[in-house]
């Protein structure tokens, strides 16, 4: 009986590890091996895991019978910070250096933790990267100002409207049309030089290239369904980008 | 002077990246010279005419191998490194693309856009995989011998 309740917390341990490391966007495979890791760390006995970008199922035998759980996951961002501090932990476990309980409070205490770095800086680098790639993208530096407005101003509105709108496909596709429009004006005042350049350095921020690129790697290591699902999410974005750019390049 | 402007440029843009993926306030400089040194790689290679699909190849190689090293080193998970070192590689601006002309109707664009931007994340892909394939391969070597 007591071995099955401690079976159990540890799967919770593991779940919870898992939830905060997908949740924060690590890749799909690295989850499953810290879970199975720590669980076999922890003490129990044949452990199997299955991540796709939405759901954790983990299944787990002690020495009685065998458990499976599910967890759901409906929002991911990127916060490569909370990736690193779980990992550090299920490392700290494997070495023998925390034990169960002193884990979960640490695991707790990360998912609860804000530690993204403050709006203001976040759209400062957006903005900076904005401009970088135009150049990098051999746009002229008279275009760097005026991309990294635009750049700033969509990515801002991006994390702006998503508060008010949960779907992020509207919420892309207006940042969008934003940096579209932005964009549009620095060059009818004369302030800018080329349109495309423009607009494509400011993109950039919003462009989903680690999806792009984590897709593709999952389906060649064998992860299709997180493949397909997050090449799908790729496609959307990218779609939402085109089309909010192209609105504008049509209206106007 | 090229090289310079895009030099000063790619560190800036990996680490800003950094920032906005969250990345460790120590490991902001990391990214930045990963992504800068796989940035040039890239841009050398293509400038002198290798083609935007081998130079790819080539700087994803890089970034991944300096990525690995530097998880080695700092013990933290790879994906920090690598994610900011990659994005300016990653054909953003060619999907784009590709959607402005879908949503123009210029579907052959569109087709030859998509088909160019799916190479390049493949010659991305396939550059970070093969080095993770090499890392492998050496580590168990050097264990097997010791």
């Amino acid at each position: 009986m007591d071995n099955q309740k401690q079976l159990y917390d540890i799967m919770d341990a593991c779940l919870l590890a898992g939830k905060v490391m997908l949740q924060s966007g690590a890749e799909t495979f690295r989850v499953e091996d810290t879970m199975v890791r720590m669980a076999s760390a922890l003490g129990a006995g044949e452990t199997y895991s299955y991540v796709t970008p939405t759901v954790i199922m983990f299944s787990a035998s002690g020495r009685g019978e065998a458990t499976t759980r599910l967890i759901r996951i409906s929002a991911r961002t990127t916060d490569l910070k909370k990736v690193a501090m779980v990992n550090s932990v299920s490392r700290k476990i494997s070495t023998g250096e925390l034990n169960l309980s002193d884990a979960w409070i640490e695991l707790k205490e990360i998912e609860a933790a804000r530690l993204t770095y403050s709006l203001f800086y976040q759209v400062f680098a957006a903005a900076i990267a904005s401009g970088c790639f135009t150049v990098m993208f051999k746009g002229s530096w008279m275009d760097f100002l005026p991309s990294v407005a635009a750049g700033g101003a969509g990515f801002f509105s991006a994390i702006y409207l998503h508060r008010f709108v949960p779907i992020k496909f509207f919420s892309e596709f207006l940042a969008s049309a934003m940096i579209g429009l932005i964009s549009f004006a620095f060059i009818k005042s004369g302030l800018g030089q080329e349109l495309d350049k423009i607009i494509i350095g400011s993109v950039m921020p919003l462009v989903p290239g680690l999806l792009i690129t984590n897709a593709v790697r999952d389906l060649m290591a064998g992860h299709l369904v997180s493949g397909i699902s997050k090449g799908a999410e790729a496609f959307l974005t990218a779609f939402a980008i085109g089309s909010g750019i192209a609105v504008v390049l049509s209206l106007l | 002077m090229v090289y310079f402007s895009q030099l000063i440029t790619s560190f800036v843009a990996s680490a800003a990246f950094g920032v906005m993926f969250n990345a460790p306030k120590e490991s902001l400089v990391k990214c930045g010279v990963s992504g800068m040194l796989g940035w040039m790689l890239y841009f050398i290679l293509e400038s002198n005419g290798y083609g935007t699909i081998l130079a790819t190849l080539a700087a994803s190689f890089l970034i991944a191998v300096i990525s690995q090293v530097m998880a080695k080193m700092y013990r933290t998970p790879i994906i920090i490194f690598s994610v900011a070192g990659i994005i300016p590689l990653v054909p953003g601006g060619l999907s784009y693309d590709a959607m402005r002309h879908f949503v123009e109707k210029d579907y052959m664009g569109t087709v030859t856009l998509a088909a160019k931007a799916s190479m390049i994340s493949g010659a991305l892909a396939v550059g970070l995989v093969f080095s993770e394939v090499f890392n492998q391969i050496i580590w168990r070597s050097g264990k097997t011998h010791k």
